[in-house]
């Protein structure tokens, strides 16, 4: 980096009468490089006239400030309370030493680099207020400039190839700056100096509307936004080149724009995120009322910009029909890029001023990933032209490349705080801090909604979110999120770690990569790894033992079993199980995880009614063609023909809401569950209060106090619950309620009972079945009553894609060399 | 079938049962081995082939079989699949005490017939009684002798980029017509195994396209399985096209309520066939002319994949990985 040498100010301390003069050299630790951190020290000390100088180095900001000790407390103090925007400061230090230059005035000197540099870039934000301001200034050189950008937004993460983060490295490096643009980014006192994605319309990225065959089209020729705007009013859908990938976009208010996307994207029923212009948009399409939709708006505004899971409000169905159908929540997700906000500019008929920000817009954006059904995002734009052949109508794109793809992150607020559903955009690679030091473990996390971990020192940087490892290029999306990752962070595994499960291509990738480099590569059961993620985060000692629910869909246990309800003993030496659900059959093994009709069938068998299983399917599903072979399945449960048992709790919700005849087949991941839990909502908000739990819905097996947990009592309860006759909804939202309120009350009370057998006083509720806000919600209730404290996921997601955490953690403190 | 049959009985059987059954000159003269005569009438440059196999299958008789055919077909197929013409079989059976004879009866009749047709002789074998309970009825061990012509090449190592992947007709037919037979699953159209010796379909062939560079009958593991062997023996990748790959409805709605896939059922009277792309229609005419090809398919390519990979564009258009699996379908939805 270059140094930039700056007169000694007017207060210089050579002018001043003799005081006592210190000299500190100050340690900044934490986020503090590629975020505006030297600028904003030069200009402190330029205020208060310190000599000195300040640099990067491999533990972060190093600095030598010279002057009256008044001032150089003063100094100190506003370094401990203020900073730039995107830093993040963990530690100021500050010790006496000798000047290491005696140089007169303040200088930003160069950079200290070397080998085990941990300099780290910061995940990618949005826009900042002097931006919007900028790009939307009459006369301003930037004035509706896409790529309008500085040290405290734009992004990072996304288009970094390797470190140490400076131009030369992103995909900036082709663009040289114009001088106007270089006097901004060699001026310590601008807002842009050093800012690497630093450009303006005479020399940065353009943006370029394509048809669907690449070519450009004549309507986007001389305003791309104003064509791509004019097409989305129209119906079309547009791929919008984001930071970390590409998204499909529709009008989310056109019915017909929002099937046509769905039938093109062969995705049928799982909801789509929009995005909406602020948070005065998003309370026309959500619920934003009282003190939670405060917070879920303060969310909404975050630099990070995730996508946000809002309660729907009455209208929201009929303004957005199709967009996110039969569930509670909608995601949404305000502007980030600037090719956002000039968007929703057009779209407004482009009034001047700043007003419009903060005024309700009518255009709403479906914003969903582009990619081909189950792929990796698209990123390149030839490659977007291709893979999204079919799919787009048309491509509002640029020629900034995008170095690492990153989703878009899916946050919801569940009561206890804010939870992660998703973490990619505008999180990685922020690290989770850690409690003990160790060795350096990389992590190949588990099959779906896959992510990987690098745990080194005292933190654990979790990768955006890789996907569901089922095809070739998710596998090489995993790979290639490896290498970026071990290369921007500088790290070198010590230990691999992977899940049980010897065919997710995550095992045999971590097996490979120990394999090559000679280390050793360990498995970790699935659920141990979903609790010690909890732990990893909470900062929970190693040697501090834990009560860990594991409330889970389906994941191979330490004894090789489909575990997924688990009730462990956790600790830094390792996992013990204590007890399980009861288990059901999975007639059809992952089948039944789609089609919860058969798993209705599986508990009545296991209710002893086996013999009801065909003509309770023909009443509870009439006419549907799915369901002719419940005989067969029978057999099947009978017979024990490809019907492996598991313990998973995310079943069970399965279970109950085929008993019910919810659905007899889900559309995506987790759709009965979460009806399920919609319905429970919408029954207590009405009720004003959850249903007391079912007396006697569970019984615990033995007499030890941890035996199995077995809701047979509840599931007689739902297959007999009266939904054909009278009133089906409230029927059914009641039985929902009444669900989720036993579940929780068996549970806890089975954890209660271990934890007083075992000496235990806190529980970590782990897995996916976690995201379910009344089941938490109701067990964190019950559990605290017990006197228990309560462990949660809050900086990974409980689901799998925090899996590769408790990996690393589990395998860093597992094994004692 | 008594327990520790000695000399007499074991004389017997063979007198009774297996010596009219398999009889052939070699068998005829009743020695420990057989001297194979014929070996003198080889071509020049010809290499003989030897295969074996040890079958197990419940139940024994089957909608489309019964373990006697397919301990011929199984290993006259894997001599087949060589580029071989299978000449000789020897057949070692372990027999459970208590084994109904007129079962057996039926077993070796079939045998002797699917031998027969395929135009192989029995020329020695083996019986061996376990107790009750420590067998499951019949098991038989066949090794199978072939001969080779000159010049013909073939391996699961030949694989190149950009040759054509076929199957010779629908796949998971044994797998599954096994599966709801033994647990007496009805389903509407019944399943009936695919068991055939293939030789004469794959003499066909090779005849036509000597260019063919890989021959292999998808066995256990069916045709995922074995692709994914050729995969990593050719040090390539495999590109399916799901809706290219021939499955019967039936077999496909069984699967579907099994929660089974049919590409890892096995196939006991099929072969996969890699060639150059250049004899694509070549492949196929050949196969489609015999009857046993009637329904086969160009199902994919070979390409370039450092992770050897199979994979299979969907009817979605999107692509999966089609695995290796270690062991049982495993349960992975969490
Ligand atoms: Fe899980
Ligand atoms: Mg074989
Ligand atoms: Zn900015
Ligand atoms: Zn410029």
């Amino acid at each position: 980096m270059s140094s930039a040498a700056v007169p000694a100010s007017p207060l210089s301390p050579s002018s001043l009468p003799a005081v006592t003069i210190l000299c500190r050299r100050i340690r900044v630790r934490g986020l503090v490089q590629g975020v505006g951190y030297r600028p904003f020290v030069y200009r402190l000390a330029f205020e208060l006239g310190l000599a000195g100088w300040v640099r990067n180095d491999a533990e972060g900001v190093d600095i030598e400030a010279r002057g009256a000790a008044p001032l150089v407390e003063r100094f100190v103090a506003r370094l401990r309370a203020e900073a730039p925007e995107l830093a993040r400061v963990e530690a100021v230090e500050v010790r006496e030493a000798a000047p290491e230059r005696g140089l007169p005035g303040f200088l930003i000197v160069e950079s200290r680099g070397g080998q085990g540099t941990s300099t780290r870039i910061g995940p990618d934000s949005a826009l900042c207020h002097d931006c919007l301001v900028d790009l939307f200034t009459p006369g301003n050189r930037r004035q509706g400039y896409a790529f309008t950008h500085c040290t405290h937004c734009g992004p990072r993460y996304s288009i970094t190839r390797e470190l140490p983060y400076d131009r030369a490295r992103t995909s900036l490096a082709p663009f040289a700056q114009c001088p106007a643009c270089l006097a901004e980014y060699t001026d310590p006192r601008d807002r842009r100096f050093h800012a690497e994605a630093n450009c303006c319309p005479a020399c940065g990225p353009q943006l370029a509307l394509l048809g669907a065959d690449g070519t450009p089209l004549a309507d986007g020729i001389d305003d791309p936004v104003a064509g791509a705007v004019r097409l989305l009013r129209a119906g079309g859908i547009v791929a919008i080149k984001g930071y970390g990938g590409f998204h499909l976009a529709c009008d989310a208010r056109n019915p017909a724009a929002v099937a046509e996307l769905r039938r093109r994207k062969h995705r049928e029923e799982k909801p789509f995120a929009v995005m909406v212009a602020n948070v005065a948009s998003a309370a026309a399409v959500a619920d934003l009322s009282g003190p939670l939709g405060a917070e879920a708006a303060g969310l909404l505004e975050l630099p990070e910009r995730s996508v946000v899971l809002l309660r729907k409000g009455a209208g929201t169905d009929s303004a957005l029909p199709g967009v996110a159908p039969g569930l509670a929540w909608i995601g949404a997700m305000l502007p980030y890029a600037p090719l956002h906000y000039l968007l929703f500019h057009a779209a407004a008929g482009r009034p001047a001023g700043l007003d419009w920000l903060g005024a309700a817009q009518s255009l709403v954006l479906v914003m969903t990933s582009a990619n081909p059904h189950g792929e990796p995002l698209v990123t390149g734009n030839a490659e977007a032209v291709q893979r999204l052949a079919g799919i787009a109508d048309a491509f509002l794109l640029h020629d900034r490349d995008i170095v690492i793809r990153s989703d878009d992150s899916v946050i919801r607020l569940d009561g206890g705080g804010v939870q992660f559903v998703r973490r990619g955009r505008g999180q990685t690679p922020r690290p989770i801090k850690l409690k003990d030091d160790g060795p350096t473990v990389l992590a190949f996390g588990g099959y779906l909604k896959n992510t990987v971990c690098v745990m080194k020192g005292r933190e654990a940087i979790l990768s955006q979110h890789v996907g569901d490892l089922d095809s070739p290029s998710t596998v090489a999306f995993l790979e290639e999120t490896v290498d970026h990752l071990l290369h921007v962070l500088d790290a070198t595994p010590d230990r691999v770690a992977h899940d049980r499960h010897p065919d997710f291509p995550s095992t045999r990738l971590a097996q490979a990569f120990a394999a090559a480099r000679g280390i050793p590569a360990l498995a970790v059961g699935h659920h141990h790894a979903h609790i010690a993620a909890v732990l990893a985060e909470s900062g929970t000692p190693a040697d501090h033992p834990v009560l860990g629910l594991a409330l889970d869909g389906v994941g191979l246990g330490d004894d090789g079993g489909l575990w997924g309800g688990e009730l462990l003993e956790v600790s830094g030496a390792g996992c013990t199980r204590l007890a399980g659900l009861t288990p059901l059959l999975l007639p059809g093994g992952d089948k039944a995880a789609r089609e919860p009709w058969r798993l209705a069938a599986s508990a009545l068998y296991r209710l002893g009614r086996g013999n009801e299983i065909a003509a309770f399917v023909a009443r509870r599903y009439p006419g549907q063609e799915k369901v002719e072979g419940a005989a067969v399945i029978a057999r099947m449960l009978g017979q024990g023909v490809n019907c492996p048992p598991t313990s998973s709790l995310g079943r069970l919700f399965d279970a109950a809401a085929g008993l019910l005849g919810l659905r007899a087949v889900q559309r995506f991941e987790a759709q009965a569950a979460m009806e399920l839990e919609g319905r429970a909502d919408r029954q207590r908000r009405q009720a004003g209060h959850a249903a007391a739990p079912l007396a006697g819905g569970w019984r615990i097996d033995a007499a030890d106090a941890t035996g199995a947990l077995d809701f047979a009592p509840l599931l007689a309860a739902l297959a007999d619950w009266p939904v054909e006759a009278g009133e089906r909804e409230g029927a059914l939202d009641a039985a929902a309620d009444l669900f989720h309120a036993t579940v929780a009350a068996g549970l806890a009370d089975w954890a209660a009972q271990a934890a007083k057998a075992r000496g235990l006083g806190s529980v970590a509720l782990g897995g996916g079945c976690c995201l379910n806000a009344l089941l938490v919600a109701d067990l964190r209730a019950h559990l605290n009553n017990h006197g228990l404290a309560v462990l949660e996921a809050r900086q990974a997601p409980p689901n799998d894609g925090g899996l590769a955490l408790g990996q690393a953690w589990a395998v860093r403190h597992h094994i004692h060399d | 079938m008594t327990h520790g049959a000695g000399g007499r009985a074991s004389a017997q059987l063979i007198a009774e049962l297996f010596a009219p059954a398999f009889d052939n000159p070699a068998l005829r003269r009743g020695d420990d081995g057989a001297v194979l005569c014929e070996l003198a009438g080889l071509p020049l440059g010809a290499r003989l082939v030897m295969a074996t196999d040890a079958h197990v299958v419940s139940p024994l008789f089957f909608p489309g079989g019964d373990i006697g055919a397919l301990a011929v077909h199984g290993t006259v197929n894997d001599v087949a699949v060589m580029g071989a013409e299978p000449r000789w079989l020897s057949a070692s059976f372990i027999l459970e005490e208590g084994f109904p004879f007129a079962e057996l009866k039926c077993i070796v009749d079939s045998m002797a017939a699917a031998a027969r047709s395929a135009g192989v002789h029995i020329v020695t074998g083996d019986t061996k009684v376990v107790e009750q309970g420590k067998g499951d009825g019949v098991f038989i061990s066949t090794t199978g002798v072939g001969v080779r012509r000159p010049g013909v090449e073939l391996s699961g190592a030949n694989a190149r980029v950009g040759d054509s992947v076929f199957v010779s007709g629908p796949v998971g037919d044994h797998g599954v017509a096994i599966l709801s037979c033994r647990e007496e699953l009805a389903f509407d159209s019944p399943i009936v195994s695919d068991s055939a010796a293939l030789h004469g379909l794959i003499a066909d062939l090779l005849a036509a396209v000597p260019q063919v560079r890989v021959l292999r009958d998808p066995t256990r593991g069916g045709l995922a399985t074995t692709l994914n062997e050729i995969a990593a023996q050719s040090g390539v990748g495999i590109a399916l096209d799901e809706s290219a790959i021939p499955v019967r409805p039936a077999v496909a709605a069984a699967c579907e309520f099994l929660g089974l896939d049919p590409l890892y059922a096995a196939c006991e009277g099929r072969v996969i066939v890699i060639a150059p792309a250049e004899a694509d229609a070549l492949v196929l005419a050949a196969l489609r002319a015999h009857p046993q090809g009637r329904e086969a398919a160009r199902i994919g390519s070979i390409i370039e994949d450092p992770h050897h990979f199979v994979q299979m564009t969907t009817a979605f258009g999107g692509t999966r990985i089609v695995d290796w699996l270690t062991g049982e379908q495993l349960p992975r939805i969490c």
